[in-house]
């Protein structure tokens, strides 16, 4: 499903310049549920972030379902993003005056899904993280794992190859964060290719793989046993 | 094709909608900005053209066009006559004049009797009597200023003037002062320096043209100069110029003709003199223009700052939606998707404000109107402002906003998504 080779990025800081990837090879399967793990200034969002077509690489491959990501300009990566990726960021990220529904009609919308099949695509999508009779609530209505979850029907919403997860827990408290790991394992185990960024070893240990980052190089990959989070619940 | 069907698309307006309403307060201020502006156009020259059809209704009784000429002393001595002749008008100027100036349509002698010298005549009608003011007039006249005559009546005509008939027209105040309130004064006689006229019309006084008067009796100008013994002689000549000739250059071209049949200098500035309403009336006609002019930039001037205002909040809202327009574009909005949003929001509130500001200038317009509608000395009348320059207010309006609406869609295009992700 991804294919990434001798991957480079470097930021520029003023006269010198910050190599933050430093040639990163590794590759998913379809239906995996990777970890990506390492602590901050490892690399971990950068290379999520290039995965996520918002940033660009300076050297090296990556090829994407078999099609490569290279020289793209905004509208093209737009088109990407909208067709092969489904984002869950650690902030949630909901539009805050647009309703749970709303909020998960919007990469349709962007698809330009006509207005009946988009709604009733969204709600689909809200009944199975389980939100169905919150679908008419705003952001500011729903508690932080709700939105997570809102969060998750939308990145759902655009049937996307893979799933990309900046530190989904990161903002919730430990039994919200078991609930949201079990709705990704769940989705993971309908074969939807999962990424999670976290730094959180027990959220790492629910996942299948778990690559740990550091200054830029991958220094671990590694199958685990699966933690199921439902056990915690 | 794709940008149109953007435009109508509900999906769109939803969007925009979801978007603008979410600040209200900032949302109606803004708009008032533009609203303001427009507001101010619209109030502005519909004032203006209020004004100017004010001005028009107050002379719509006496050619735009039209002069009066009259004759006085020389000053200067010229071909063997000394200084201080007093010059007259004769009848026969009249034909001089309208071979010399082609540019004029008609002439009316005029002579008078009370207004410049002469004894007021006094009118009897039985036991009442009064002094009123007395002109001896041909029918042309009427082409020149128009005399308003009441229902049953009529102006002196052609036939007057052929035999002489001792006929008279009547001003409104005479009839109160001679007749019965209940009287039909046509038909009567009344007594004029002891000769008895027949009462032919009554005049309605129209202010503004001058010397007249309320109680003005007209007479035939043949009439008249057979009673006060004039000969040839003319007190002035109205005169009226064709619609498109130049008011100013006819008055020279007669006055030149006068001096070289009267046998003036040239040069003598003072020999004959005139009063040239089409003159005063351009001069007016100048200054509603002004107006016009004026109301047209102020408005305009307005409608630009109030865009700019908006321009300004679609920034700051730009700024205040930087993450919001991050996940948009990480959801799939390509950059001119957020492009057209902004654009969008902003030409919807302009146009918004537009109308808005257009409703409520033609209601206050309206209510000026209203408000003035009694006063006929007041030179304002049906404030409009032609659709035109509504129409036209409105696309630059759309421009104005779709143009100022470009920097802040700019500015969301700009950040990258990452960036705008990553603020919080």
């Amino acid at each position: 499903m991804i294919q990434i080779k001798n991957l480079h990025k470097s930021y520029k800081m003023g006269t010198s310049s910050l190599h933050v990837l430093k040639g990163i090879n590794f590759n998913v399967e379809q239906g995996e549920l990777v970890a990506i793990m390492g602590s901050s200034g490892s690399g971990k969002s950068t290379l999520l972030n290039i995965l996520g077509m918002l940033d660009v690489a300076e050297e090296g491959d990556y090829i994407l379902d078999n099609v490569p990501i290279k020289n793209l300009n905004e509208t093209k990566a737009a088109k990407y993003r909208n067709k092969f990726l489904g984002f869950v960021f650690q902030s949630f990220n909901l539009i805050n005056y647009k309703t749970a529904l709303e909020n998960v009609s919007l990469p349709l919308y962007y698809q330009g899904i006509p207005r009946k099949e988009r709604q009733q695509s969204a709600l689909n999508y809200l009944e199975k993280v389980g939100l169905k009779d919150w679908a008419t609530h705003l952001p500011s209505e729903l508690s932080g794992g709700q939105k997570q979850r809102v969060a998750i029907a939308r990145a759902l919403a655009s049937k996307p190859k893979v799933l990309l997860a900046d530190e989904p827990t990161g903002a919730l408290d430990s039994t919200t964060s078991h609930e949201v790991m079990d709705l990704i394992q769940k989705i993971n185990q309908e074969g939807k290719t999962i990424l999670v960024v976290t730094h959180e070893l027990d959220i790492a240990q629910m996942c299948k793989r778990i690559v740990k980052l550091k200054d830029g190089v991958i220094v671990e990959d590694k199958k685990v046993k699966q933690v199921l989070a439902s056990s915690y619940v | 094709m794709n940008s149109l069907k953007v435009i109508f698309d509900r999906d769109t307006w939803q969007e925009i909608f979801g978007s603008i309403s979410k600040n209200k307060t900032r949302t109606i201020i803004t708009v008032i900005g533009v609203l303001w502006g427009i507001f101010i156009y619209i109030a502005l020259s519909g004032a203006a053209k209020g004004l100017d059809n004010g001005f028009e209704r107050q002379f719509e009784n006496i050619a735009m066009n039209s002069m009066f000429i009259w004759a006085q002393r020389t000053s200067i001595p010229y071909d063997g006559f000394k200084i201080g002749r007093r010059v007259e008008l004769k009848l026969s100027d009249i034909d001089y004049l309208k071979q010399r100036v082609p540019q004029v349509e008609f002439i009316a002698p005029r002579n008078a009797r009370g207004v410049f010298g002469g004894g007021v005549p006094l009118v009897v009608r039985n036991n009442k009597s009064s002094n009123y003011n007395v002109y001896g007039d041909y029918p042309e006249l009427t082409k020149i200023a128009t005399k308003k005559i009441y229902t049953g009546g009529r102006f002196i005509n052609d036939d007057d003037i052929r035999y002489r008939r001792k006929v008279c027209v009547i001003g409104e105040r005479t009839q109160t002062e001679l007749f019965d309130e209940d009287e039909d004064p046509i038909g009567q006689y009344i007594r004029i320096d002891n000769i008895y006229f027949q009462v032919v019309g009554v005049h309605k006084f129209v202010p503004g043209g001058g010397f007249e008067s309320d109680g003005d009796i007209f007479i035939p100008f043949e009439t008249f100069r057979k009673i006060y013994n004039t000969g040839d002689k003319v007190g002035w000549f109205t005169i009226a110029a064709y619609d498109d000739a130049d008011v100013v250059a006819v008055e020279k071209d007669i006055k030149v003709a006068l001096k070289r049949i009267h046998r003036v200098s040239p040069d003598d500035e003072r020999a004959f003199g005139g009063f040239n309403l089409g003159e005063i009336f351009n001069k007016i006609v100048g200054f509603s223009k002004g107006m016009t002019l004026l109301s047209l930039i102020v408005g305009i001037a307005t409608i630009i700052a109030g865009v700019i205002g908006i321009g300004n909040i679609l920034l700051i809202s730009v700024k205040e939606r930087t993450k919001e327009l991050g996940v948009r574009r990480a959801l799939g909005a390509t950059p001119s998707e957020v492009r057209n949003q902004i654009i969008l929001e902003s030409v919807f509130l302009t146009v918004i404000a537009g109308i808005l500001g257009i409703i409520l200038g033609a209601f206050v317009l309206a209510g000026i109107n209203a408000a003035t509608q009694d006063m006929t000395d007041f030179p304002y009348t049906n404030p409009t402002v032609p659709i035109p320059f509504v129409l036209g207010a409105l696309f630059i309006m759309v421009f104005l906003g779709t143009l100022i609406g470009l920097i802040p869609a700019q500015r969301a295009v700009s950040i990258k998504p990452i960036d705008a992700l990553r603020e919080e």
